[in-house]
């Protein structure tokens, strides 16, 4: 059955089908019909909502609360998460599993309340101190808000790790309809590892501290092992007519909507272009993104930042082709018709392009 | 042959780490003994701070987590959400509740979370080398205060548990001290009460523990155990601040 929901509401609802009992979060704007659904939701679930005194309040009951063996979520925007960053990088160095959904808006500073993907670096590099990534899913529609918080969950107890859900004010607003998945029970087994009180086995203890440099070297590396093998497992992107594209786009989120368009109207026009829209922002689908160029002779990538995807584009086209770049700031959304134009000006010869090459 | 002492179950033989002086070692015991005492071994998870005694796991035989510096209220909060029929505490030195972690202690302590506080005043920064804490005494010497405390500059050490006190969701908070025996059995007591207010799902409760740190105040150990007698307990009054229940 499809329901109309909103972009945010329907990751609270996914969240909760997912087997999420567990909600902790602070108001930010443009992000807070998630808390404001929870905190209808989840009691009637049985379950726990708790707005926090802060974001960081928040990230470290979400600590608490994963390492007690619950499926536990948060949600923020930029600033908010920021704030976030000291518990992720906590929660990432004891190996704990949650989800945390990023509806990024305009950036640096308190930026502005309009949606953006200036978050990219943040998301995708880590975020915070230490040597850790997490895996970073970018919905570009209401069912895949509801699909990618559901995946999240199964992501982040597979690694034992933090898994973000990284989409913008747009899609966060938007209202479309959706088809819910089933309904999982709230699971908090099959943890062994988790506080729970010593019942009939050893204790256990959670933590991220190992004072000797060997030691914090060997848990370093069995990190870098988890994450070379999310590398190799979990690998998500979009093609759309790239088989023959001479231009091939690359964008994500509420970007790659938009870069659609462009590419159908373009393509009316006779230019062979495509789209490749990455859906893992970290792991990046590197292969996927070289699968995508048999044709291509260059590279556009389309952001609502100043340019941060493109650094992750040109390290997987490896200099074999130009690759350009378009962006929009402040809030503004690319419209299909500057993508065109962006598209049609990389048909003119190179001394007459007033387009610079990223 | 009755044993008339011996090492309490929560206890591993962990040797201890802290220095010659230090009172963290009889607070972790007693800790261990109410555990004891309350036969919650089993359903216990601690929250270990950022300071000297993030260690704390390694003395205690309980789950235990280790949490980001002031933020053990949070993380207990996470932990008692889920898990409301377990014994959940926090261990935490002043600058890591009274400095950088104020929020969240107050907020925990606002909401009545019913988790349990054991908070060590020692009046300085331990682990990093005796800086000035939020409790250091007026003109007290420290490595970020080497005049002594300007309280002109550096403003006035704040007495949590009066400030605490305050909140309708405070149930039991108590100021004790640990300088001679008659006052570790003392907060003994105190501690056994607050872990019962936990028990019996009463609301938030808190033992601040006055406490000595003979290194980095530069005095012997008995000379550290006087000095806690003679200006902290001043500053610091010992109290059973809040018993709002009469436990």
């Amino acid at each position: 059955m499809r329901t109309l929901m909103k972009g945010n509401e329907a990751i609270g609802e996914a969240a909760v089908r997912a087997g999420c009992r567990c909600f902790f979060g602070y108001p930010i704007t443009p992000q807070n019909e998630i808390p404001e659904y929870l905190s209808g939701r989840l009691p009637e679930a049985g379950g726990v909502f708790l707005q926090a005194e802060s974001e960081i309040a928040a990230i470290n009951m979400v600590f608490g609360a994963a390492g007690a063996g619950a499926r536990v979520m948060t949600s923020s925007s930029g600033p908010g998460i920021s704030l976030k960053q000291e518990g992720i990088s906590f929660l990432a160095g004891a190996e704990l599993p949650c989800v945390i959904v990023n509806i990024m808006r305009g950036g640096p500073g308190l930026g502005s309340i309009q949606p953006g993907q200036a978050d990219y670096f943040q998301a995708t590099r880590g975020g915070g101190h230490g040597d850790y990534r997490t895996i970073v899913l970018a919905p570009c529609s209401v069912q895949e808000m509801v699909d990618f918080t559901y995946w999240a969950f199964e992501l982040a107890d597979r690694y034992r790790s933090p898994v973000l859900v990284l989409a913008d004010g747009v899609l966060g607003q938007l209202m479309e309809p959706v088809t819910l998945p089933p309904e999982l029970k709230p699971d908090n087994g099959n943890k062994p590892w988790a506080t729970t009180g010593c019942r009939g086995r050893k204790r256990n203890v959670i933590k991220s501290l190992y004072l000797n440099p060997e030691e914090l070297e060997a848990h370093n590396k069995k990190l870098q092992e988890k994450f070379g093998l999310m590398q190799r497992e979990v690998n998500r992107a979009e093609k759309y007519r790239v088989e023959d594209a001479e231009t091939v786009l690359v964008a994500f989120g509420i970007s790659a909507r938009i870069s659609m368009a462009a590419v159908e109207a373009v393509r009316e026009e006779g230019i062979k272009a495509g789209l490749l829209r990455p859906i893992t922002l970290w792991p990046f689908p590197e292969g996927i993104l070289q699968s995508s160029l048999p044709k291509a002779k260059k590279v556009l990538v389309v952001e609502m930042s100043a340019g941060q995807m493109v650094e992750d584009v040109k390290l997987t086209v490896s200099g074999k082709l130009p690759v350009y770049f378009y962006g929009r700031t402040g809030g503004l959304l690319p419209s299909a018709e500057e993508i065109q134009t962006q598209i049609k000006l990389l048909e003119v010869k190179v001394s007459e392009r007033s387009l610079c090459q990223a | 042959m009755n044993a008339v002492f011996a090492r309490p179950r929560a206890m591993t033989e962990q040797k201890t780490h802290y220095c010659p002086g230090c009172t963290h070692g009889i607070i972790h015991r007693m800790v261990a003994e109410v555990i004891d005492e309350l036969g919650i071994r089993e359903d216990t998870v601690g929250v270990a701070p950022v300071g000297c005694a993030v260690f704390l796991y390694n003395y205690l035989d309980i789950d235990m987590q280790e949490s980001a510096h002031g933020r053990a209220p949070a993380v207990a909060t996470g932990i008692k959400r889920v898990l409301p029929d377990r014994i959940v505490f926090t261990y935490q030195g002043d600058g890591d509740l009274a400095s950088i972690g104020t929020a969240e202690i107050i907020h925990a302590a606002a909401r009545g979370e019913n988790i349990t506080t054991v908070f060590v005043n020692n009046a300085i920064y331990g682990m990093t080398g005796g800086q000035m804490a939020p409790t250091t005494l007026p003109g007290q010497f420290t490595s970020t205060s080497k005049a002594g405390r300007n309280t002109q500059s550096a403003g006035f050490p704040i007495r949590v548990s009066e400030m605490l006190a305050t909140l309708e969701g405070a149930t039991y908070i108590s100021r004790v001290s640990v300088h001679n025996p008659a006052h570790v059995i003392r907060a003994k007591k105190a501690l056994l009460k607050a872990f019962t207010v936990q028990k019996q799902g009463l609301g938030f409760s808190m033992v601040e523990v006055l406490s000595t740190c003979p290194t980095n105040w530069g005095l012997k150990p008995t000379e550290a155990l006087a000095w806690l007698e003679e200006k902290m307990i001043p500053y610091y009054p010992l109290d059973e601040v809040k018993n709002r229940l009469e436990v």
